[in-house]
């Protein structure tokens, strides 16, 4: 059955209940369809339920879902066809961030994204979804190869950070992320960010800045992961629930503040429970988007750009 | 009226790396004993072994302004607590605390001053503000300097000295580095030259965005550099770091910064750079005047 979250039980439980009775009915041929049905309508009920009050650390863990789709499961599912293209032209690739050009419903997109690994093997070729600097600069460079000919980009944001390793601080893994910051604000071409996963702090922003920034329903967005927040502020990563709960990192708290431009919803029980449904949502979100941002001329969207994050933040004077 | 006293016996884990008070130091590298006023005419650079002395925001203006030449702008931006926060302590209170213990209302002092006489916009942090990091404010009145240099047409010079950015205003710090980096574009369009000065430490966000964005980078030496905090790395990777790892010397080495600059030639650096970019002294009533000098020829 695979992982369960421990407020996924009550729901997975049912289901496996449900189970049962069909094979059951079908096995001694018994009529229990209306029996089914009422469990059915309860385990829909029971997970409408649950889902419509997740707290914030609830939210962190759904992003986290071992089954949750990643980028290559939704370029999968949303793009007519793609191509990926490899390395920075400087040191090397980097499995943890995925970059090439395609297109989604007959427009022409180029996709960069963080992409996790499933089984071990898979996590380790992928570094957990934590890029060195070549991934960042990869992911500049095939932006920029797709602006040259007018493309937007797609980025799709799903990484517990950046790497902290001797190797990324060698290769410039601040000046990485900072050239990305400059020259994604700059980039003459409609940029649309989507959060599906994790957002944690400028391993995320480094391919996050968009005209628009959306976020999926269950995904998380801040400045530090819950667990390095508790580790120096509390100092004791076990309190990460508590620090997940100050951050105000859900999709609903940033779109509150400000931060981002929408919340893209999942289907009910979370993108993992049916990544098909998400993606359909997902790709009419993007298709729907492109149009939008299609339309305005490339120096009025780099103009707007810079001045939407020039409104960030809050202060007094 | 205990003020000129110390008031705790040793010093508290927070101000370990401040200058301590008193007329006699000890050299945090070298372990020599100096004095304080020999440490203060060498602009608190330990003259046995070369340390520097993490020295404050006014320190610096006074080390890289003219005397008399700094206006400071933009000091009244002050922070808020827009998450309401709290771990042990609230932001608020930290706030309130952080601007009792270093008389700033912020991690940043912008201005506009005269470095050899050549007009520019100076921005430096303040480590002993929560240290040096990066909320809304620091974001905003780094994007404000960069609008203000645009607007005299006067180069930027940045002393960057940063933790990162801050936890206790999530998401909305990350922004603050999209919102420089972005502003900084503009900057550059204006065809005005920005000038990164890196001092220990910086790190995170704050490198990770205009930090490392300067058309030249300086670095004083000895500096911690880097993205992510060396304990950080070594949790995570579980191995010892090589020695000088993240110090200003090994972005040297690979490629990072323009140079290192002993924080006694600083000024004069700055200066030469400027005038390299076309930017000469202005002459002030009542000061003589001076032309630009030729560039030195070997």
């Amino acid at each position: 059955m695979g992982f369960v979250l421990d407020f996924e039980k009550p729901i997975i439980e049912l289901e496996r209940r449900i189970r049962e009775m069909r094979d059951l009915a079908d096995s001694q041929n018994l009529e229990l369809k209306e029996e089914i049905e009422r469990l059915e309508a309860k385990a829909q009920k029971l997970r409408q339920e649950i889902y419509s009050k997740l707290t914030r650390w609830q939210r962190v863990q759904l992003a986290r879902h071992p089954n949750r789709p990643y980028t290559l499961d939704y370029i999968e599912r949303i793009c007519d066809d793609f191509m990926e293209l490899h390395g920075d032209r400087a040191f090397g690739d980097d499995p943890a961030i995925v970059a090439g050009v395609g297109h989604i419903g007959g427009r022409p997109v180029t996709i960069v994204g963080h992409q996790k690994g499933r089984e071990i093997k898979q996590k380790l070729l992928r570094n957990f979804g934590m890029p060195h600097p070549e991934g960042y600069r990869k992911a500049l460079r095939v932006m920029k190869l797709g602006a040259k000919f007018g493309r937007p980009v797609i980025s799709l944001v799903d990484t517990p950070g950046a790497y902290p390793g001797i190797g990324a601080e060698e290769r410039g893994q601040a000046e990485a992320i900072a050239r990305n910051l400059y020259e994604m604000s700059r980039l003459p071409v409609p940029i649309l960010v989507i959060i599906i996963g994790e957002g944690a702090s400028g391993g995320a922003l480094g391919i996050g800045v968009g005209d628009r920034v959306l976020m999926m329903e269950n995904t998380w967005y801040s400045v530090i992961s819950p667990e390095g927040c508790a580790a120096i502020l509390w100092r004791d990563a076990g309190k990460a629930e508590q620090a997940a709960e100050a951050m105000k990192l859900t999709a609903s708290d940033l779109l509150a503040l400000g931060v981002i431009d929408g919340v893209i919803p999942e289907p009910v029980g979370g993108a993992h429970h049916d990544p098909d449904a998400a993606a359909k949502i997902l790709k009419e979100t993007i298709l729907r988007e492109l149009d939008a941002l299609s339309a305005i001329p490339p120096d009025r969207l780099v103009r707007e750009r810079v001045a939407k994050y020039g409104r960030m933040g809050f202060w007094k004077e | 009226m205990s003020w000129f006293r110390r008031t705790q016996k040793g010093l508290v884990a927070q101000q370990k790396k401040d200058l301590p008070d008193g007329m006699w130091l000890k050299c945090e590298k070298c372990r020599e004993i100096i004095y304080r006023r020999d440490l203060e005419e060498n602009y608190f650079v330990c003259r046995f072994c070369g340390f520097h002395f993490r020295i404050r925001a006014y320190d610096y203006v006074r080390l890289l302004a003219d005397e008399g030449s700094f206006e400071e702008f933009n000091q009244h931006l002050e922070s808020v607590d827009p998450l309401g926060f709290r771990d042990s302590k609230r932001y608020s209170d930290r706030l309130k605390e952080a601007k009792n213990s270093t008389g700033m209302n912020e991690a940043i002092v912008t201005g506009t001053a005269r470095v050899e006489g050549i007009p520019y916009v100076l921005g430096v942090m303040d480590f002993a503000f929560i240290g040096g990091s990066m909320g809304s404010v620091v974001g905003e009145k780094v994007a404000r300097a960069i609008d203000r240099a645009i607007e005299l047409r006067y180069p930027l010079v940045i002393v960057s000295a940063s933790g990162g950015a801050r936890m206790q205003e999530g998401a909305l710090s990350l922004m603050q580095m999209a919102k420089t980096s972005a502003r900084l574009t503009l900057l550059s369009e204006a065809r005005l030259p920005y000038i990164s000065v890196l001092t220990h430490p910086t790190t995170g966000g704050v490198t990770a965005s205009y930090a490392m964005l300067g058309d030249v980078i300086l670095a004083e030496p000895g500096a911690l550099i880097g993205f992510a905090g060396p304990r950080v790395i070594q949790q995570t990777i579980r191995q010892e770091l090589p020695e000088g790892f993240q110090t200003a010397e090994f972005l040297l080495q690979h490629g990072f910064v323009d140079a290192v600059v002993p924080r006694k030639e600083l000024k004069a650096r700055i200066a030469q750079l400027l005038r390299f970019f076309g930017f000469t002294p202005v002459q002030q009533a009542g000061e003589p005047s001076f032309a630009c000098p030729e560039v030195e020829r070997q």
